[in-house]
């Protein structure tokens, strides 16, 4: 096992990974940004390097300047959580490069499926099921509305590069179609480098749900079940849960054999996250992986009762997995909800100065956090501050917690999206497991018209 | 004379308009990048945009004097 790893990341996230340090007598080594001086991460790591300017540009995402300092630190392995490097291939072989280890897959399979058009083709091989769509990216607009007529309208556009939202939109006829192609291509070179676009058939009304995974670079592999992030604003969740509250036993086993055998078709080693899309009829298609540890990974965590970030440092290290598909089993339900500092109403971010933090205790009640009550919320990073996560016997129970945990919430001086939380959780819908992709239109917004 | 300011912290993504372009009310001025958001700053009157105090790039405090429209 390692003795010191660099975490190249910031936030919550950086303190998630230095807590399981810590538990495993590991070295933590920090790096962070003139904006994150003060942040409770950088205290809480063992060492801590000031690497640059705000900017990810500038710090975060500047490869040399995180490996100079993992070489001057003297780590032997970086652990780049989510988010920023965590699925750039070139920081991963240029990780591996300078004699340290990537705590991730190879970079080769972080290649393959950072091109969503490369990535079906994986799939496709490992007969995982897709959504019908391009296999190649559509040069023109003219081509794409020819194929929508293929496919038939709805079609969603989307980037080859995409992530966030970013590049893609859901488009229902020719003018639609015409009007989003060039847009959202120049959008995805602007943000990507890459302006490649294809589309495929909408599944509309789906419930968005993945399946985590763990493998060893010796061969054996097991799935996590899944986690059901349907909730979600702006193309980005909201609400996380597991297990799925309306997936049956039947499908959960199918998609978890599918996850396995797209991980074995990969060659894929470490954590990682397979994204799918699940009709009303329980028919899941391929949606993305996602090749690193998962923003919402605390849910799977708490009904499995594994450190999935102990599993990806010893994974990394070279030990095979102690963990048995038969040994795994639900415990109880697990729901997550994601607090920002944005508007709730509006989803607007809301930078500043936090001058209150109050945090619910109680049973089953857990906190990853990226601020303390005096932080200053800085515009240049996502406006995730903390994740809140409750674990109950069963779903009712874990809702239950949750409301009396996000109502005594407290959070001043900035906006937060705790309000809109409070009418998610608490509505009929949620509580009936209707949790569809489209649940924040459906019945959140509408709330807000009828004020 | 109208002010246009910024309506939260930020990094000026980009400008959407420039001097001397006349400019109606709530045309988008300059966007700008907070939280990984792009916010559309507009004008809040139709007019002449006289200056822009900012250029791509720059960070913006909440309240900056983004633009002055005439």
């Amino acid at each position: 096992m390692f003795t010191k790893i660099l975490i190249a990341n910031r936030g919550e996230i950086a303190s998630r990974i230095i807590r399981t340090c810590k538990r495993l007598n590991i070295k933590a080594v920090a790096v962070y940004s003139e904006a994150d001086q003060t942040a409770p991460y950088v205290q809480l790591a063992d060492e801590s390097y000031l690497i640059g300017k705000p900017r990810v540009n500038e710090s975060y995402l500047n490869i040399e300047k995180i490996l100079r300092v993992a070489k001057e630190s003297g780590a032997e392995a970086i652990h780049p959580g989510y988010g920023l490097l965590s699925e750039n291939a070139e920081f991963a072989r240029q990780t591996e490069a300078a004699g340290l280890t990537f705590i991730g897959p190879d970079a080769d399979v972080i290649s393959k499926m950072g091109d969503k058009i490369a990535a079906r083709a994986e799939m496709k091989k490992a007969g995982v099921p897709i959504i019908p769509g391009t296999e190649d990216a559509v040069a023109t607009a003219e081509d794409a509305k020819q194929l929508a007529v293929d496919f038939g309208y709805p079609v969603m556009l989307k980037a080859a590069a995409g992530g966030g939202g970013i590049g893609m939109q859901a488009v229902y006829n020719d003018e639609e179609l015409e009007k989003a192609f060039e847009g959202n291509s120049k959008r995805a070179q602007a943000f990507f480098g890459d302006g490649k676009m294809f589309i495929e058939k909408l599944i509309e009304d789906p419930r968005h749900i993945e399946i985590q995974v763990l493998a060893d670079s010796h061969g054996h592999a097991v799935h996590l079940f899944e986690r059901e992030c349907s909730i979600q604003r702006r193309h980005q969740k909201v609400v996380e849960e597991a297990p799925s509250p309306e997936l049956t036993d039947e499908t959960r086993q199918k998609m978890g054999e599918s996850a396995l055998q797209a991980v074995k078709t990969l060659g894929y080693t470490n954590a990682g996250t397979i994204e799918f899309l699940v009709d009303d009829d329980e028919n899941f298609y391929f949606l993305e992986m996602n090749t690193r540890l998962q923003v919402e990974h605390p849910v799977t965590e708490q009904i499995t009762g594994i450190d999935l970030v102990e599993q990806q440092l010893k994974v990394a290290a070279g030990e095979k997995l102690s963990i048995e598909q038969n040994d795994l089993v639900i415990d109880g339900h697990a729901i997550e909800v994601r607090i920002y500092a944005e508007d709730s109403n509006t989803f607007y971010p809301s930078p500043g100065q936090l001058t209150k933090l109050t945090l619910p205790e109680g049973p089953g009640v857990r906190h990853e956090l990226a601020v303390e009550g005096n932080s200053q919320v800085t515009p240049f990073y996502d406006p995730m501050i903390a994740k809140l996560v409750v674990h109950g016997e069963d779903r009712q129970d874990a809702i239950d917690r949750l409301i009396k945990a996000v109502h005594e919430y407290e959070i001043e001086g900035i906006k937060s999206n705790l309000t809109m939380l409070k009418r998610v959780i608490t509505h009929e819908k949620f509580k009936q497991g209707e949790t569809k992709t489209t649940f924040i239109q459906d019945y959140y917004l509408p709330t807000l018209t009828n004020q | 004379m109208s002010e246009i300011k910024a309506s939260m912290a930020g990094s000026v993504w980009k400008l959407v308009a420039k001097e001397g372009e006349e400019v109606s009310d709530g045309q988008d001025i300059v966007i700008l990048e907070s939280m990984k958001m792009e916010i559309p700053i507009a004008a809040e009157t139709s007019g002449v945009v006289k200056e822009l105090k900012v250029g791509e790039g720059d960070f913006v405090n909440e309240g900056d004097v983004i633009a002055i429209i005439e």
